[in-house]
């Protein structure tokens, strides 16, 4: 048995070739990476996304599969999504909260105006 | 006068195959295909997106091991993936979430030199009125830091995805 093998060709229980496109991306050290790809993506779209991309990139492009993957096994229903989500809600809520901060501040503000323009000397209007 | 043919399991006029299985060109049985009430026929290319990232057996399976009132937002949310890995060969959404968590940063910023401001104007307000008390506990909370980021940059050259 070829001890040398990649954690895709072990997997998928085939000698693994000096070309292998996965051997690169998935050593044989860490076989859970490339069963989560496996199972989400599946060999044949792993190595074609790799294969269409130029070979300095595909390490990146097996990173974020890797990560893509674990996320959806985690969470079946949103995978990564949620994570875009989750994001989402919290620019949405720092957006409002400085809006409220920028509204306490301008009353602040105009308190301070009103103060500096008040006038001691003002008498409220008489009824005759 | 010919009648019309009335054959009951070919596919009719008013049962159109999903786009999943006029894609893989097959028998559409609404009743019994897993794909048929999330890819109607008039989307084809979310299918074509998703059977291209993921795969028919994959998506099957996965719907297969989701409760039913979940898989319409499964499906959703593999379609979402598909398009931005169709896009992004190299990120995929993880490059959204790279931008994503970029704004956050920068707001957080944000919100911390505008509560330093509130605080100022504050300070400088309380001395001026000698003792008034500003109220300004309506709802703010000037020490918010709600944000979690749970990892930093992943696309980045140190990312670490093992």
């Amino acid at each position: 048995m070829n001890s040398s093998r990649c954690a895709a060709c072990k997997h998928l229980r085939r000698r693994c070739p000096s070309d292998c496109i996965f051997s690169p991306y998935f050593p044989s050290n860490n076989p859970q990476r490339f069963a989560f790809v496996h199972k989400i993506y599946g060999a044949s779209n792993v190595g074609k996304i790799l294969q269409d991309l130029p070979v300095n990139l595909r390490s990146k492009a097996a990173d974020t599969l890797c990560y893509e993957a674990s996320r959806r096994i985690e969470d079946p229903v949103y995978g990564v999504v949620r994570e875009l989500t989750n994001l989402d809600e919290e620019i949405q809520k720092a957006h409002c909260q400085l809006a409220r901060i920028r509204a306490q501040i301008a009353v602040i503000q105009a308190r301070d105006e009103v103060d500096n323009v008040n006038n001691p000397n003002f008498f409220p209007p008489q009824n005759d | 006068m010919a009648s019309s043919s009335s054959s009951s399991s070919s596919s009719s006029y008013s049962n159109p195959p999903c786009a999943a299985c006029k894609f893989l060109r097959r028998k559409c049985q609404p009743t019994l295909c897993i794909f048929a009430p999330y890819f109607p026929p008039e989307d084809p290319t979310k299918f074509s997106n998703v059977h291209r990232i993921f795969g028919a057996s994959n998506v099957s399976k996965l719907l297969n091991d989701i409760m039913p009132h979940q898989r319409e937002d499964a499906v959703n949310s593999l379609a979402y993936e598909a398009e931005a890995r169709l896009k992004d060969p190299v990120y995929g959404c993880v490059g959204a979430i790279s931008l994503l968590q970029s704004q956050v940063a920068q707001l957080q910023k944000e919100l911390d030199a505008t509560n330093a401001d509130l605080m100022r104007f504050t300070t400088i307000n309380n001395n001026n009125n000698h003792g008034r008390v500003a109220g300004y506990g309506g709802g703010s909370d000037p020490n918010y830091s709600g944000f979690s980021l749970p990892y930093s940059n992943p696309g980045g050259e140190d990312a670490n995805y093992s």
